[in-house]
């Protein structure tokens, strides 16, 4: 049976059950009566019940074995490759292993490899047998479940009370998928950084200043000097994300200053949305015009007046990532201008402060701590951001701070050497993983400092 | 202002009065204010000015890859070309030559070009997918052996393109030969060659020839995917929401999920493609490009967001409600399942879309997990390899032809339309339910 027909069919004896459930609670209400009142709670939570026992040990049970299905049956298959397989170097036999796959799953043109062809009708055959068994079992399960719950009503059975456990039990494993998913991604990031790690020294990553991921496929192939000194690619990040932060922070800050302080109402009501929509628009369109509209127009405009300009110029991709940026941070200082107390502006007009005065002298050295944190915020997006580099800045690692040339950034990397088929035991692939566990910490570091300060901030004022 | 008045008149012998000084200052001070204001108007308009551009140069690329060139081919289904057995059998009919009835039909049109480089030429104006529209007309309906009728056919990409731009002096004639241009003049002169609505776009999957490519695979492909997200994120962010807003103690341990709540907000989408590529792929073996593990990988970043707008909405439900409830005798679970849970429903759709809209415009991710592969089929399910509309954007901007820009801005007014209609959805839910308590 098809695992959708499986859930299909699941699903049918779940709602049975809850029927069942149900009748027999009010059957065994109106056969007991002897006093007033008899159920315990309303017949619903008893079908409830009987239809979560019926439900979720199946449900369990299946993702398990769906989970383990494949790498037991390969474990087993690959005990029976040839021995020539047998005795290959570990990487060597996964990369047959891998062929093994893809010629199951029917992504190989022409006739199967001859040493392939037991194991892939030894896999089919298991396949076969875990498919019936599955089915076998989860049926099994679901009906013996629903009849244990089902036998087990009765009217002293306190069935809200368990399914409301049930209900709270769930809510909770929701709420850790935040905590599963960091640990998912440190851990995923950190395995193969380690492993990078041992190929690569660390202080050659940090301190290098060499950047050319190319491996050797043969020993003797020319040009295979690989070299993984990543000074380069953060310098590179730093200069565009620097860019774009010369032109975000004055634009984002001043808007936020007029929105908040001068703009009628009305005005406000016009502009507020039409900068929401620059903050909507995904980020591959921004990477589009970066590519396609700004870079071009950067590069012909420098060469009016004589200078050299690369097509792919940190000064394109800097400048239209600023753009992006703007939006996030007016609305993030529009919030915390907002925030400051009335009493402090009227303080200062009673000075006799100019609005602009107020603005500069008071309402700013209040916001500060809050904008800083929008700021440090808005870096690290910056510095995270992909698609507009990966479309608008160059694949060369140039060490260089003149925004005219063509730069590389962490996040490119990591596109260009994940982006298509590998290995993936290859130092190139892992190096990716590297340069993501830098950007997380970077990242993390940056999200961790703005949060405290802005926190810290709000507590102030309210 | 104060300070230095004091000391101004203590130390200077001609003393002013601090009301003179302020005065003379106030000129100043007045401009200082204007330049001020006028800053803010200027960094204001610039942001627009940003946006106007940006849309602008985007639809003015686009709009023309609404429409394409097309020619009006007189078509003859002759047998002998399109099924020489006479079986009507479906893979003969599927493998039969159909440009040669492209051809013979051009010849017929100009029945003056004999030459071998010259025929060449000619049939080089009509789209070298045009053969596989009339196979999917004679697969649809094989009544038409055999008869002839008026087609119309895409041209070459670069037939297409010379219209576009023959005013411009520095293009000429473009990537066209002085013979071909003369054709197709006269094809226009015949009304036989005009500007129409370019359906396969709408229709066809990704190719390599910019006139037979379209972006439905990539619609399909993110509605799968979207829906994926859906499905996994909205229940699991709405319960992890009531959990830490109706139920959960305040100790280290929900402090630690709400950190990490806000600080995967800000995580950067890329790192959630590595979490996909090692945990979703190599890990548990699922397939490569697929809308499930997009699904899955972006309804982890989406859920931060949901979690965060559900907790507001819960938040804004009055606590007489719950203390309503639990005076007449309903379970803490009860209460928030029956009236908070409705309450604050509206607000959390509303939360829900605008994550979803995230999600619909993110790229990076997907391309880590394999969804940038060149998938000419249209997905059929989430098993299947497939790509969405902002990948189909980052493949096509990458291709060397000139027709994939107008493509690609195209895709881009699709996608925005999509974005600008999911976003005002979720105004009107909150206009339709918002309530002030």
């Amino acid at each position: 049976m098809s695992i959708s027909v499986l859930l299909i069919t699941l699903a049918i004896l779940t709602i049975a059950s809850y029927s069942f459930g149900r009748k027999r609670s009010l059957s065994l209400a109106t056969v007991t009566e002897k006093k007033k009142s008899s159920l315990h709670s309303l017949p619903g939570y008893y079908g409830t019940l009987t239809a979560l026992w019926c439900a979720i040990p199946a449900l369990l049970i299946l993702s398990l074995w769906l989970v383990l299905e494949t790498s037991i049956i390969t474990h087993i298959v690959s005990e029976d490759l040839p021995a020539e397989v047998q005795n290959l170097p570990e990487s060597e036999r996964n990369l047959v292993i891998n062929r093994l796959h893809n010629e199951l799953a029917g992504q190989t043109f022409g006739e199967p490899d001859p040493i392939l062809k037991p194991a892939i009708d030894h896999y089919k055959r298991l396949q076969q047998i875990s498919n019936m068994a599955l089915t076998v079992v989860i049926l099994a399960i679901s009906i013996l479940g629903g009849l244990y719950a089902w036998s087990r009503v009765s009217p002293n059975l306190r069935a809200r009370n368990h399914v409301e456990i049930v209900l709270k039990f769930l809510l909770i494993s929701s709420s850790t998928i935040a905590i599963l998913t960091t640990i998912g991604i440190v851990l995923s990031v950190l395995f193969e950084a380690v492993r990078f790690f041992q190929t690569v020294p660390l202080t050659e990553f940090l301190f290098g200043t060499k950047w050319s991921p190319q491996t050797a496929i043969r020993a003797d192939q020319v040009g295979s000097s690989s070299a993984f000194g990543a000074v380069p690619l953060f310098t590179g990040t730093l200069l565009i994300s620097f860019i774009a932060m010369l032109i975000a922070v004055p634009i984002g800050l001043m808007s936020a200053i007029y929105l908040s302080e001068y703009a009628s109402r009305k005005f406000r009501s016009v502009v507020k949305p039409m900068l929401e929509v620059l903050a909507g628009v995904p980020t591959v369109v921004y990477g589009f015009f970066a590519a396609l509209t700004v870079a071009p127009f950067i590069r012909d405009s420098g060469g009016l007046i004589g200078l050299s300009v690369s097509s792919e110029s940190a000064l394109a991709a800097g400048l239209v990532m600023g753009i992006m940026i703007i939006p996030f941070i007016s609305s993030l200082s529009d919030d915390v201008i907002n925030a400051v107390p009335q009493s402090m502006r009227d303080g200062s007009y009673g000075l006799g402060a100019t609005h602009s005065e107020t603005v500069k002298r008071v309402i700013l050295r209040a916001a500060l701590p809050g904008i800083v944190g929008g700021i440090l915020l808005a870096v690290s997006r910056a510095i995270g951001e992909t698609m507009i580099v990966v479309m608008a800045a160059g694949l060369a690692a140039n060490l260089t701070a003149n925004p005219l040339d063509s730069v590389t950034t962490v996040t490119v990397q990591i596109v260009t050497l994940l982006v298509g088929d590998q290995e993936f035991d290859s130092a190139k692939t892992l190096a990716a993983f590297a340069l993501g566990l830098m950007l997380f910490v970077v990242t993390l570091s940056l999200n961790v400092i703005a949060l405290h300060i802005v926190r810290k901030y709000r507590e102030q004022y309210e | 202002m104060s300070e230095s008045n004091h000391s101004g008149t203590t130390s200077m012998p001609s003393s002013k009065r601090a009301f003179d000084i302020v005065t003379d200052s106030l000129g100043k001070r007045y401009a200082a204010e204007k330049r001020f204001r006028i800053y803010g108007i200027v960094s204001i308009m610039l942001a627009i000015a940003f946006l106007l551009i940006l849309l602008v140069s985007i639809v003015s690329k686009g709009l023309p890859a609404f429409t394409y060139t097309q020619v009006q081919l007189p078509i003859t289904y002759d047998e002998t070309v399109v099924d020489p057995e006479g079986g009507r059998d479906v893979d003969t009919l599927s493998r039969a030559n159909y440009s040669a009835l492209i051809k013979s039909s051009l010849r017929e049109l100009f029945p003056e070009v004999t030459e071998r480089s010259e025929l060449r030429k000619l049939n080089k104006i009509v789209s070298s997918g045009a053969d596989f529209l009339l196979r999917n007309r004679i697969l649809e309906n094989p009544d038409l052996i055999g008869t002839q009728e008026q087609v119309w056919l895409p041209v070459d990409d670069e037939v297409d393109t010379y219209l576009l731009l023959k005013d411009n002096e520095a293009f000429g004639t473009g990537r066209l030969s002085e013979s071909q241009v003369s054709w197709v003049n006269r094809l226009i002169q015949d009304g036989k060659m005009e500007n129409r609505f370019n359906r396969t776009f709408f229709t066809a999957s990704d190719s390599r020839e910019p006139e037979s490519a379209g972006i439905l695979g990539a619609l399909v492909g993110s509605a799968l995917t979207l829906l994926i997200t859906l499905i996994i994120s909205f229940p699991l962010g709405v319960a992890a929401a009531v959990y830490l807003e109706e139920f959960a103690p305040k100790n280290r341990w929900t402090d630690l999920i709400e950190v990490n709540i806000n600080n995967l907000a800000a995580v950067p989408s890329i790192i959630f493609g590595l979490l996909g590529l090692a945990v979703f792929i190599n890990f548990f073996g699922l397939p490569r490009s697929a809308p499930l593990v997009g699904g899955l990988v972006l309804s982890l970043m989406t859920l931060p967001t949901i979690i965060i707008a559900s907790r507001a909405s819960l938040k804004s439900v009055p606590p007489s409600i719950r203390e309503g409830a639990l005076g007449i005798g309903a379970s803490k679970m009860q209460t928030v399942t029956h009236h908070v849970l409705p309450l604050a429903l509206p607000g959390m759709m509303t939360g829900t879309i605008i994550g979803m809209a995230q999600a619909l415009g993110e790229t990076a991710p997907l391309l880590m997990i394999g969804m940038v592969a060149f998938i000419v089929e249209v997905p059929g399910g989430i098993f299947d390899s497939a790509t969405v509309l902002p990948v189909q954007i980052y493949l096509w901007a990458d291709s060397p032809e000139r027709a994939f820009v107008a493509l690609t801005s195209a895709t881009i007014m699709v996608l925005l339309t999509f974005l600008i209609l999911m976003n005002g959805l979720a105004v009107l839910l909150r206009k339709r339910f918002e309530k002030r308590w």
